[in-house]
């Protein structure tokens, strides 16, 4: 075999691939591909429907009435003053788009199997084209939170200030724990299909040691330490406090989710980059 | 000169037999612990043995230490059995999947089609299908928009472009399909198959495109089909792969006559264990197929005269003597027609078996088919009472050359399966 070691290739296939070797020049280069998924996501989720792009909205607001009834009539939580709607809406927009993002990037490469076993892309591009479709998604959602605050604001009822300019960073610090997470359960329920039941299961339970049905400040001291470790927590927190006035936000709370966030983050891409050369091999 | 756009020295690619979903925890238990003492790791060296059907191992080598550099604007014809390895090839280097060990080395751009229309959206139109999927095949918006108007004119759908693809028939799925496929910017194209879903005129338009790509811009193609009668059209090399190993490199008309020569003549054994139809009271034991010096052939050419020798075993001796032997074999193409049979039916004598073994031969003059590939089918019967052995496409032939005509015609490969001499004048002297 002639191999001229001055022929320059432009691509190189070996067994192993370097730990850090993120292919981000790829990713960049398939941007295009990663809108057409959010637009597909969009456009398929509402084809055929009668109200189409309404049913983003019925689905929060149907639970922040349901959560209104059961959780602050019935149970009678409390809710830190605020009014019942206003509480539990910022906190379902918020788990919404979390746990959403969460549990649709950890089944990447189930849902992608047909099209990852024939054809090559940066794997990458589909858990982000998740994340981003429900940013749009989130940002729907968003605007009836805005006109429900822009109401009891008017009334006097709540006081927003200054930190609601923190909320682009709030949704990346979301944006990057639940795609952190998502990925490394997503490499390994091909492998292991139970983690996909722990975590749809998991989701649904995490809700509960998040202050999404109540407020930090009920929580027994004993217990406050634990919920603080959730690292959706604070964010949560300065989400209510930002835009309702009340809430347990810190700026210690952001930090621990910032550091959790790149460290989650990192150690997904990593992992999802080890696996998914051979992934198609044992879905 | 041309130089190497592929360059893929000792690739493996080993497969975990069996049930991958069950004891992968204890197995990747047993590996981690195997790797930490820096002993090897314990599943891969089970499999060794590169045959696909032995299962002592865990694991299998679907493709062992291959070797092969492929030249700018070369055509090459990927050809091989059921499970030799040819997809696992075509993976390996649309980088679906990895290898287990070697390197691949590639210079330009790498579009594969293994399946037409990948990632098409049913609720989503025909426009919008061709921007995505365009996008999964490595294309940039512009790139797609500059070449939307031919795409759409290539697949002939320009009517229902704006209606969702669930709503059209399968063909036109497939033609849209092709259509994005056949317009993009690539110097490698990598193709398995694609053509066997659509209908004629289909793939004879996938097989023109193919070869106008590669004669006007000099892009490099690697191609896999069982159809062999395409893959000499269009391939100018090929190369066998066999149990995951490369067996033949060479130009395309040695490779195919290489692959048709492996697998059928004069293999007694093979017909032996071919399971036949019929009551098996009589068994074809072999078939040969001679010229007419007598010499064993491995093709054959248009005009030719042959001799077919098929040997019998009677199972049943109370049967004998058997009178009113039916004896046929049949030439099918590769698309399973049957183009031309010679039968004991035409012939007026009665021919009977009288003892419990021999041979039944057949003479055919000047053999009227056309260059390609063909499957020789053996039928032995009692008239039209039993059949006793029948054995479906068990020889592939090539035909190939000669001079069928007397002046050197090719002999419309491609064109038609059967030929026949014909005389030809013009009188233009009056009007009819």
């Amino acid at each position: 075999m002639n191999n001229t070691p001055a022929e320059e290739w432009t691509q190189e296939i070996t067994a192993q691939r370097g730990l850090l070797s993120l292919p981000l020049k790829e990713i960049w280069r398939y941007r295009d591909l990663l809108l057409l998924f959010v637009k597909r996501d969009f456009v398929a989720f509402y084809k055929q429907t009668v109200l189409g792009p309404l049913w983003f909205i019925i689905q929060p607001v149907l639970t922040t009435l349901m959560f209104t009834l059961v959780f602050g009539n019935i149970a009678g939580l409390s809710t830190d003053g605020l009014p019942d709607i206003l509480f539990y809406l910022a906190g379902v927009t918020v788990w919404g788009y979390f746990s959403e993002c969460l549990t649709k990037t950890s089944t990447t490469f189930s849902d992608n199997a047909h099209l990852f076993g024939k054809i090559y892309f940066p794997r990458m591009i589909s858990p982000l084209a998740v994340i981003a479709s429900n940013l749009m998604k989130f940002g729907i959602q968003f605007c009836i939170f805005l006109a429900v605050v822009l109401f009891y604001w008017m009334k006097g009822a709540i006081q927003p200030n200054s930190s609601v300019l923190l909320l682009p960073y709030l949704i990346l610090l979301m944006a990057a724990i639940s795609l952190g997470i998502g990925l490394i359960f997503s490499s390994m329920t091909a492998k292991y299909r139970d983690l996909r039941f722990l975590l749809s299961f998991g989701v649904q339970l995490l809700m509960y040691a998040t202050p999404v049905i109540y407020p930090m400040s009920a929580i027994p001291a004993k217990y406050a330490a634990y919920i603080q470790l959730n690292p959706i927590t604070p964010i949560i927190e300065m989400f209510r406090y930002s835009f309702l006035g009340v809430g347990d936000a810190s700026s210690a709370g952001i930090l621990y989710a910032s550091i959790f966030a790149a460290l989650v983050l990192s150690l997904g891409m990593i992992i999802f980059n080890r696996v998914e050369v051979n992934f198609m091999d044992s879905v | 000169m041309t130089r190497s756009v592929i360059s893929i020295e000792n690739v493996s690619k080993m497969y975990r037999l069996g049930e991958v979903s069950s004891g992968t925890l204890r197995d990747d238990i047993n590996r981690a612990w195997a790797k930490l003492r820096g002993k090897p790791d314990p599943f891969s060296t089970v499999g060794v043995s590169n045959q696909l059907e032995s299962t002592s191992g865990d694991c299998v080598w679907a493709l062992k230490d291959i070797n092969l550099e492929i030249k700018e604007g070369e055509i090459l014809g990927i050809i091989g059995g059921n499970g030799a390895g040819k997809s696992t090839l075509l993976k390996l280097l649309s980088r679906v999947t990895s290898p287990s060990a070697g390197r691949i080395r590639t210079y330009g751009r790498i579009v594969s089609l293994l399946e037409v229309g990948t990632g098409f959206h049913p609720e989503l139109t025909g426009r919008e299908n061709i921007y995505l999927n365009g996008a999964i095949l490595g294309m940039a918006r512009r790139e797609i928009t500059a070449c939307l108007e031919q795409i759409v004119e290539f697949s002939g759908c320009a009517k229902y472009i704006d209606t969702p693809v669930k709503r059209y028939s399968s063909g036109m799925q497939v033609r849209l399909g092709f259509a994005v496929a056949a317009h993009l910017q690539c110097d490698i194209l990598i193709v398995d198959e694609v053509l066997a879903v659509g209908d004629m005129a289909f793939q004879k338009k996938c097989m023109g495109w193919m070869q106008e790509v590669s004669a006007t811009q000099q892009k490099t193609i690697l191609f896999v089909s069982h159809n062999l009668d395409v893959i000499r059209q269009v391939c100018s090399t090929g190369i066998i792969i066999d149990n995951g190993e490369l067996a033949y490199t060479g130009d395309i008309d040695s490779t195919i006559k290489r692959y048709l020569g492996n697998n059928g003549f004069d293999q007694v054994t093979s017909l032996e264990k071919s399971k036949g139809g019929g009551d098996g009271q009589v068994k074809i034991t072999n078939l040969q197929i001679m010229n007419g010096n007598g010499a064993l052939q491995a093709a054959m050419t248009p005009g030719g005269n042959y001799v077919f020798k098929l040997s019998y075993k009677v199972k049943n001796l109370d049967l004998l003597p058997i009178s009113d032997i039916k004896a046929e074999v049949i030439f099918t193409d590769s698309l399973g027609n049957t183009v031309l049979l010679i039968s004991t039916e035409t012939v007026e004598n009665n021919l009977t078996i009288n003892h419990s073994q021999g041979v039944i031969t057949a003479h055919l003059a000047d053999l009227a088919l056309a260059p390609g590939n063909y499957s020789i089918s053996v039928y032995l019967g009692q008239s039209s009472l039993r059949t006793f052995d029948c054995l479906n496409k068990v020889l592939p032939i090539f035909v190939s050359g000669g001079d069928f005509f007397g002046n050197q015609h090719p002999g419309f490969a491609g064109q038609c399966k059967t030929l026949t001499r014909s005389q030809w004048s013009i009188n233009d002297d009056q009007l009819i």
